[in-house]
């Protein structure tokens, strides 16, 4: 073996193409689209049916009632129960959950390719004839309850939480948790659920993604067998959710006594989904916070070891989501840190980013991209992503492109338009009594302290 | 499904694993070294977690920072983690910049030292002393994970203290103690190598002879710790601990052989059995028919030295006291001491078992993972391809053998949390 000179960094061969896994979508007759991809690397297949009824369609008053709504669609249809059916899916080896986030409620399904006809045919049954009983309703309700109870110990919840309230109008949807506050879970009765799954749960809103180990002509058989018969026409309330945002600075805290950490977000609500900036944003992010070596990390972890970790991100929803930067940070220098994110902050809107961080951050989008891609889930998930933004067909396949086409200036133009420092709130989840004195002394606005009870949008 | 193996172990001792696919253009690469805080020195505990966090502060060729940005630069992603008996560290990159990646691993294997600086040392201190808080003392039942080893293995066995570490030893790690750390254990026979994925094996072979066929081996292996401890408790154990949390949890643990071994196997479905999924047991017990609990589950720590744990833990439901969780929770271990298993129970265990595994063939990392833990714990990564067999294997008759021999009150040791204040009155729904 000859020694070679380890100071001599290798330099990489030529990249092997990829393209994203190739797709086929149809809709059928009775309006429900099938997006199927084929990957037969593994006897592996997962199914999502997502119906356009996330959390943002909760009726006001009744927050909690699509999440609710759709973990019940898994317990129980026809004469199976809750526990038949689990017993049912789990004997095959497969896996059926279900839930809602912001934008629609979902089922998913992961199973081996040969008991894919039986567990389908369970997810539809569920899908589409739940029974909704009584008992498990009151069960599940009670769990969310405990769920909310538990996250007035929990920093970071309280800190998403706390912050949603404070950039986002009282009456906006998004101010309040996703599976609805106490006071509205609590109200919530069967009727309104079964009204709910009677009202959105319909074919012509609901799109069937399948990857895996199944053809396109078989997955299409398949669906049409299990979901062709189903009936249903568009919901008739589609209207967007009410989004008005706070427009004033301000530090909120919440207190937990002794912390020994301040759990920050410091941020305001950003762009929708579908914002022609997405690209740009994407690399501003990337180069702020969104990497290991970006600016606040880098900041806030390897110069000044305040924290773990700190990062910042854009919460993409079909409506206009939050944009934060998060860090937990030693209480003692919760002030000094906030300061730094601020700077940060200004930074970016203010001065291009360096050719450096520019390629850094295109470079690891463009490469980690067929990362992304390796289980049927994650494929899967895309394509979810695809149906529920009203992606263009070739977004995966132009993905790339769109990364490396995105230029230092329109980074900066597109911070100048979506960073809003005047706008910015500062949430601290920490030890008020220590804490407080050193935020209010920041100048960033009315400081005003509350107790975790209040931070969970009661 | 057979995961293609090639193994070799180059002249210094270091072991290499190579599983070929081309399913994507990317490749995996995963190296342990078989290290952890078992093998830390009296005084030092969180010290093996501590010089993991050095080993992204670059090396004789290799800035500081510079680490994760040559691989985010290169597309990939990285990463390491510490755990009681091995430390690992993971690359996943366009199969194009292989190189890059082994290049990396075998810079710091080779010429890590003369990069430290005590300023290095002083801020990565921080940033796991901050790692602490945020992990365990900051968070709901954070100290569990070092609060129930503590109660399950002797005062003297190497995985009684905590991984994380006291804020005090810490404080108290030198530069010396980081270079006699690196001597002692960063040497490539105590290390495994795995490369999964898209790459030419002759050329992967290549690069990895010349990037660490030159790093000597260790002179003089150090002695490793004795492991050994009686097989059971033999009393039940029991520590309540008040946190700031809102629901009692109980976590209870038998002590059980090692990983690996045919008990071991059982132990596994069996954990399925009680806790995998909503048709688990202690789901349709505790959750679904008694709703004490909000959540239940059940798992084995997977160690494969001395003794494993077998763990069962379970969170209250809203206004359900510590007490009745607790009691509940046995009642549950109690039957399944008495009765063991139906036929069914353990036919769910093993289809989703199966499944799981071929899901988690899916990433290139996860494969090399698994490979090098083979390689490292069993001395021969090929065992991965015998996993869906020997679990297949294992029969309801087993299953409840192991229950009744190892699940008994005698043998369980209980870490209960408590609410600090009462519990808030909860109308019960």
């Amino acid at each position: 073996m000859t020694a070679i000179d380890m100071s001599v960094r290798p330099t990489p061969g030529a990249p092997r193409a990829y393209t994203f896994p190739a797709f086929e979508s149809v809709t059928l007759p009775n309006g429900l689209r099938i997006v199927i991809a084929p990957q037969r690397k593994l006897p592996l297949v997962t199914v999502l049916a997502l119906v356009d009824a996330g959390s943002v369609a909760d009726p006001v008053g009744q927050e909690g009632v699509a999440q609710l709504t759709a973990s019940l669609v898994t317990e129980g249809t026809g004469d199976l129960t809750g526990a038949a059916l689990a017993e049912l899916v789990e004997l095959m080896g497969s896996s059926l959950d279900s839930g809602a986030d912001w934008d629609s409620s979902v089922v998913k399904l992961t199973t081996l390719s040969s008991r894919l006809p039986e567990a389908i045919s369970v997810l539809a049954r569920g899908l589409t004839d739940p029974s909704l009983p009584e008992d498990e309703f009151q069960r599940l309700r009670t769990e969310r309850l405990a769920d909310l109870l538990q996250q007035r110990s929990e920093p970071r919840s309280l800190a998403d939480e706390a912050f949603a309230q404070v950039i986002y109008a009282p009456g906006a949807r998004y101010a309040k948790p996703d599976g609805g506050t106490e006071q509205s879970v609590r109200a919530l009765t069967l009727d309104q659920l079964r009204a709910f799954h009677a009202d959105r749960y319909s074919p012509v809103v609901t799109t069937v993604v399948l990857v895996g180990d199944v053809s396109v002509d078989g997955g299409i058989a398949l669906v049409t067998k299990v979901l062709g018969d189903w009936t249903g026409t568009r919901p008739s309330d589609s209207s967007a959710p009410d989004t008005t945002l706070l427009t004033a600075r301000g530090v909120r805290i919440v207190r937990k006594i002794d912390a020994p950490q301040s759990e920050l977000r410091v941020g305001h609500v950003g762009p929708r989904r579908l914002t022609p900036d997405y690209f740009p944003l994407v690399l501003c992010n990337a180069i702020l916070g969104g990497l290991f070596s970006s600016r606040l990390n880098l900041n806030l972890r390897e110069e000044h070891a305040y924290t773990y970790g700190a990062h910042s991100g854009f919460d993409w929803r079909r409506w206009a989501g939050p944009f934060s930067m998060d860090a937990a940070v030693q209480s003692d220098v919760s002030a000094k840190a906030v300061r730094e994110i601020l700077n940060e902050f200004e930074k970016i809107r203010a001065e291009p980013v360096t050719a450096s961080e520019l390629s850094l951050a295109k470079s690891y989008l463009d490469g980690v991209f067929p990362i992304r891609f390796e289980s049927t889930r994650a494929i899967a998930s895309a394509l979810a992503s695809q149906s529920i933004f009203g992606l263009p067909a070739d977004y995966y396949d132009t993905y790339r492109a769109s990364i490396r086409a995105v230029t230092a200036e329109q980074i900066l133009k597109a911070s100048e338009v979506h960073l809003h420092p005047d706008r910015l709130q500062v949430v601290a989840v920490g030890d008020a009594d220590s804490i407080s004195s050193d935020l209010s002394a920041l100048g960033h606005g009315l400081v005003t302290v509350v107790d975790p009870i209040d931070a969970l949008g009661q | 499904m057979q995961i293609p193996i090639e193994t070799e172990t180059l002249a210094n001792g270091l072991r290499v694993t190579y599983s070929e696919d081309h399913v994507a253009p990317l490749v995996a690469v995963n190296l342990w070294y078989h290290v952890g805080s078992a093998n830390e020195r009296e005084g030092r505990t969180g010290f093996a977690h501590l010089f993991e966090h050095m080993l992204f502060q670059g090396s004789a060729n290799v800035e500081a920072n510079e680490h994760f940005e040559l691989v985010q630069r290169a597309g990939g992603t990285l990463n390491g983690s510490t755990w009681l008996d091995r430390t690992n560290y993971y690359e996943t990159v366009p199969s194009n910049q292989l190189a890059i990646a082994l290049w990396l691993e075998a810079v710091r294997m080779g010429c890590l030292l003369p990069a430290l600086t005590q300023q290095k040392l002083d801020t990565q201190r921080d940033v796991v002393k901050n790692e602490r808080r945020w992990s365990v003392d900051n968070q709901p039942y954070g100290t569990w994970w070092e609060k129930l080893p503590a109660l399950t293995f002797p005062s003297t066995h190497p995985y009684h203290h905590s991984l994380i570490g006291s804020m005090e030893h810490l404080s108290e790690a030198s530069l010396q103690d980081v270079a006699e750390f690196f001597t002692t254990w960063y040497t490539p026979d105590n290390a495994v190598l795995t490369i999964a994925g898209d790459f030419d094996p002759a050329e992967a072979r290549a690069l990895v002879h010349q990037y660490f066929g030159a790093i000597p081996r260790n002179a003089s292996p150090p002695s490793r710790p004795d492991f050994a401890v009686p097989p059971r408790f033999e009393r039940p154990m029991r520590e309540v601990v008040e946190d700031d949390v809102q629901l009692p949890r109980a976590i209870v643990a038998m002590r059980i052989p090692p990983s690996g071994s045919d008990a071991w196997y059982a132990a596994s479905v069996a954990a399925a059995v009680l806790g995998m999924r909503k048709g688990s047991r202690l789901y349709r017990r505790l959750v679904r028919e008694l709703q004490v609990a909000a959540d239940a589950g059940a798992y084995t720590f997977d160690l494969t030295k001395g003794a494993d744990l077998f763990v069962v833990d379970a969170t209250a439901n809203a206004n359900v006291t510590p007490d009745r969780l607790e009691q509940a929770v046995h009642d549950e271990l109690d039957a399944f001491a008495l009765d063991g298993v139906t036929d069914a129970e353990i036919a769910r265990a093993l289809a989703l078992i199966e499944t799981d595994f071929v899901s988690s063939l899916q990433s290139a990392q996860e494969r090399a993972d698994t490979l090098s833990k083979f390689a490292t714990y069993f001395g021969d990564a090929a065992l991965v391809n015998e996993q869906p067999a020997r679990y297949q294997r294992v029969t309801a008759s087993e299953v409840t053998a192991f229950a009744k021999e190892w699940c008994t009150s005698d043998n369980r040791a209980t870490l209960l949390y408590v609410p600090q204040q009462p519990v808030a009155q909860e109308e019960a729904a």
